[in-house]
């Protein structure tokens, strides 16, 4: 019994982290419609800004997430700007492959900085918490802790300011959002941003967990693709639940299946989704 | 009534998005070889019907019978291939094409060839290629846009594109063709010009159906006329009925001092 | 074709040049280079025959590639075919998968379909590596034999290595120009450049995004083949979206909905990054803003700008009676 609440523990950090790239994928995909194949990168890029941040500089976990935090922020802002704005209203092909190649342009400038090797991020909390017997490490409660934050802090953020509902606005219906005059060009740039600082904090705060490598977020996006799909394009709630539903699929049938099926569960609920119902869970039709 | 039965039927046709009911309870018949034309104020859930006819929804309640053949909720390229054609409210085309390259994909439903014949230069293909190109080049002479073959369809009028899109949906062989606001945008001499050629359409035995807003030429031209109002059929008969009916006149009216 | 002497000229003159370059050149290396930049070109002429022609984009098709090399590797490798039984194999299974994950194509928007081949291109490489007993795992398969000689003619020198690449090549750029200039070949780009329309005029979009993906694999399939025959090795780099991202730019630099495009891509980007090896580990890094610019700019690709076989097909002598 303390196995399955064990991983039950574990398939919830886990579901944080999917969570939160999930969620920036989504309000990305709300938005512009395409969906964002370097958004893994962004993931990437919050780790590795972890890992320098702790490890060259030295300072203190939060400024390292805080780092991240605002250093991708700027990358998905630029990546807007630079490369999805100059695509509007082409056809979805063209961003969708302009979007491969910021993926390889980042994941490439990582190997030429780092190098291909795994890198170690020191865990700031390297204690243990014991509940009913049950041992958590601190570092995974911390990521539960701050997912939560995050999330309730987009929750305000979307309901409760301007910027917030602009971008459920232009997701919902762009032709209406620009039509009451939502300034369409930076509710995007902002959502990117959002959508950076949300990869950002999912990639830091699992970077003391796993090891830290130039294609680390290319697993984790086709995860978040996945979660996107099954809770529909632009679906915050959706993204949520999908998020954790996937992590705690996979955690239990790889302690009680086979570790090889888990990795197959997404793939398996893609191949099933879009033979069954091709426009997503969730979602209302066109 | 003519005593034939009638080309198509919708039986109590209905399409609701969300809440709203665009098309409720309709009946219709159109019967075979004349002009049926469908009018009613903007909005009034003209161009849904005929979205629902053509296959490009499937309706929520009711039923689509097209030649004595339950068709309702038949995708868009399966109503084609039964003979239903239609055009857009904004003309559309191929772009990136010339006219006569447009016109021939609307012969490809009735070719066979597939990817070995195209391989292997097929007799069936080289057969099929010519007939496809004669073919569409008859389509294009019918609507009189036989000399912009060659041109690039960006560079071709308005009015002209129009003539071309009928071509096109005429190059499938419909025996019902579906003509959505075919006169909007065009000027009183081009209508007249649009008018004769939807005669010439039907003398060579095809069903006409458009949706149209310039009454002068729906009175002119139409054997049948349906009015909608708010998605459901309010009115029905002769070009002479309708001008008279009150329901209708204030419909419009309505319409006028919403 | 165009009759004017110079459209006929050009390709005579390559074709050449093609038949005459291993045996003027006295660089093996470069033989080499140019032999790898054929089998895989024959990949890209089927990634344009999807992307170029039909619209659609699959992160698998790199995928496809290893496939077909993988199976003409096992199966003369380690199971004794020769590659001319083998082959057939390899195009069959090939073939037979892709109509199967084509199936998505019937009922998926393009974006979706895009995801979903990024899914199968990963489940693709994972199965490589993790069936290791068949595939070699990540180490890959080696000690893949030459062709067999059929009567007189041998494959298992580099000159002949080269000209049995060039065969397919050409083979593959006629079967590409012959789906193109047919009634198919109007069905895909129809299908490309008005979904909606062709479904009106009673095209089966859906099919007919299947059937090009199929055509595409086939033609990856085919390119993997050979490549693993002439490298006498594959592994599973080979197969990963890493590739596909390659077969992209090279598509895009050449050109795509061209003839040439393809081939020219291919060699020019594959020359240039032999020639500038000592900036092999930049590769990534610069050729991801390239596809980025290129994209925005010149979204029909790089070379053979303004000459798309769309235009050819149709404007052709008669571009001055555009009158209006």
């Amino acid at each position: 019994m303390t196995l399955f609440f064990q991983q039950l523990v574990n398939g919830i950090a886990l579901g944080s982290v999917y969570a939160l790239v999930a969620l920036g994928l989504t309000l990305v995909y709300g938005v512009l419609k395409v969906p964002n194949f370097a958004h893994g990168a962004l993931y990437t890029a919050g780790a590795y800004v972890a890992y320098v941040v702790l490890t060259g500089l030295g300072y203190p976990y939060v400024v390292a997430v805080v780092a991240a935090m605002a250093v991708v922020a700027l990358l998905g802002a630029a990546m807007e700007w630079v490369v999805f704005r100059p695509l509007e209203g082409k056809s979805p092909v063209h961003a969708m492959i302009a979007a491969l190649g910021v993926l390889f342009f980042l994941e490439g400038a990582a190997d030429v900085i780092w190098g291909p090797d795994f890198r170690q991020v020191p865990t700031p909390l390297d204690g243990v918490v014991s509940v009913a017997g049950v041992n958590i490490t601190e570092q995974r409660v911390l990521v539960v802790i701050a997912a939560i934050a995050t999330m309730s802090g987009l929750y305000w953020l979307l309901k409760r300011t301007l910027v917030g509902m602009s971008i459920e606005a232009m997701a919902q219906d762009r032709e209406g959002a620009l039509l009451v005059g939502i300034d369409t060009r930076r509710v995007a740039l902002i959502t990117f941003a959002i959508s950076g600082v949300l990869a950002a904090v999912a990639g830091s705060l699992i970077a003391p967990l796993v090891l830290v490598f130039p294609t680390m977020g290319a697993v984790i996006v086709l995860k978040a693709f996945v979660i996107v799909i099954l809770g529909g394009m632009g679906s915050v709630p959706g993204a949520i639940v999908g998020g954790y539903l996937l992590a705690l699929a996979e955690t239990m049938a790889g302690t009680y299946v086979a570790f090889a099926f888990s990795e197959l569960i997404a793939f398996a609920l893609l191949v099933l989704v879009l033979v069954v119902k091709p426009t997503g869970l969730f979602a209302k039709g066109v | 009534m003519s005593a034939a039965p009638p080309l198509l039927r919708v039986e109590r046709l209905g399409m609701s998005f969300g809440g709203l009911k665009a098309v409720n309870e309709v009946d219709l018949e159109v019967p075979a070889g004349k002009i049926t034309a469908i009018i009613g104020p903007n909005g009034a859930g003209k161009t849904t019907f005929f979205n629902l006819v053509s296959g490009f929804h499937a309706p929520t309640e009711g039923r689509v019978v097209f030649d004595g053949e339950d068709v309702t909720g038949l995708p868009p390229h399966r109503m084609a291939r039964r003979g239903v054609a239609r055009t857009f409210q904004t003309t559309r085309l191929f772009p990136e094409a010339s006219v006569l390259d447009n016109v021939i994909v609307g012969r490809r439903l009735h070719t066979r060839s597939n990817v070995f014949d195209a391989v292997f230069r097929s007799r069936r293909h080289r057969r099929e290629d010519e007939e496809s190109r004669v073919k569409a080049l008859e389509a294009l002479a019918a609507t009189g846009t036989r000399d912009l073959a060659d041109v690039p369809v960006a560079n071709v009028s308005q009015e002209a594109g129009k003539r071309v899109a009928i071509a096109l949906a005429l190059a499938t062989e419909p025996r019902l063709l579906l003509l959505d606001e075919p006169a909007a945008g065009i000027n009183p001499h081009e209508t007249d010009g649009l008018s004769t050629l939807i005669r010439s359409i039907v003398q060579r035995g095809v069903t006409v159906c458009l949706v149209e807003h310039k009454m002068r030429m729906v009175m002119d031209l139409s054997d049948h006329v349906a009015v909608l109002n708010y998605g459901r059929k309010i009115a029905e008969g002769t070009p002479a009925e309708i001008r008279g009916d009150p329901k209708v006149i204030d419909a419009y009216l309505g319409a006028e001092h919403a | 074709m165009s009759g004017s002497l110079a459209s006929r000229l050009v390709p005579t003159a390559l074709f050449v040049v093609a038949i005459v370059f291993p045996l003027a050149v006295d660089n093996p290396y470069l033989v080499s280079v140019v032999v790898t930049a054929y089998v895989t070109a024959i990949a890209v002429y089927g990634l344009d025959v999807l992307l170029g022609y039909t619209g659609q984009l699959s992160l698998a098709h790199a995928g496809f590639f290893g496939i077909g090399g993988y199976t003409v590797g096992v199966l003369t490798a380690d199971h004794g075919f020769s590659f001319w039984t083998a082959l057939p194999v390899a195009l069959a299974l090939t073939v037979a998968l892709a109509h199967l994950i084509g199936l998505a194509a019937l009922r998926t928007r393009h974006d979706y379909f895009a995801i979903f081949t990024l899914a199968v291109g990963v489940m693709i490489v994972i199965v490589i590596d993790r069936w290791a007993e068949v595939t070699g795992g990540t180490d890959g398969l080696i000690g893949i034999p030459p062709p067999p000689a059929i009567g007189p003619l041998r494959f298992d020198t580099l000159t002949t290595q080269y000209y049995l690449a060039l065969a397919f090549l050409l083979l593959t750029i006629y079967v590409v120009w012959a789906l193109v200039h047919s009634l198919v070949g109007r069905t895909f780009l129809a299908v490309r450049n008005s979904e909606d329309l062709a479904r009106a005029v009673g095209i089966d979009a859906g099919r007919t995004h299947q059937l090009s993906f199929v055509i595409s694999a086939a033609l990856a399939g085919l390119g993997g083949s050979l490549y693993a025959v002439f490298l006498g090795y594959i592994g599973p780099a080979m197969g990963n979206v890493q590739m596909t991202f390659m077969m992209l730019v090279y598509l895009m630099i050449g050109g795509v909905a061209s003839l040439a495009g393809p081939l020219v891509g291919t060699l020019l980007v594959m020359g240039l990054m032999q020639a500038l090896q000592a900036f092999n580990e930049y590769q990534m890094m610069v050729l991801g803003p390239i596809l980025v610019v290129v994209i925005i700019f010149f979204p029909h690709g790089l070379a053979g700008q303004g000459r798309r076989l769309a235009e050819r097909l149709t404007v052709g002598r008669a571009g001055d009676a555009a009158a209006r």
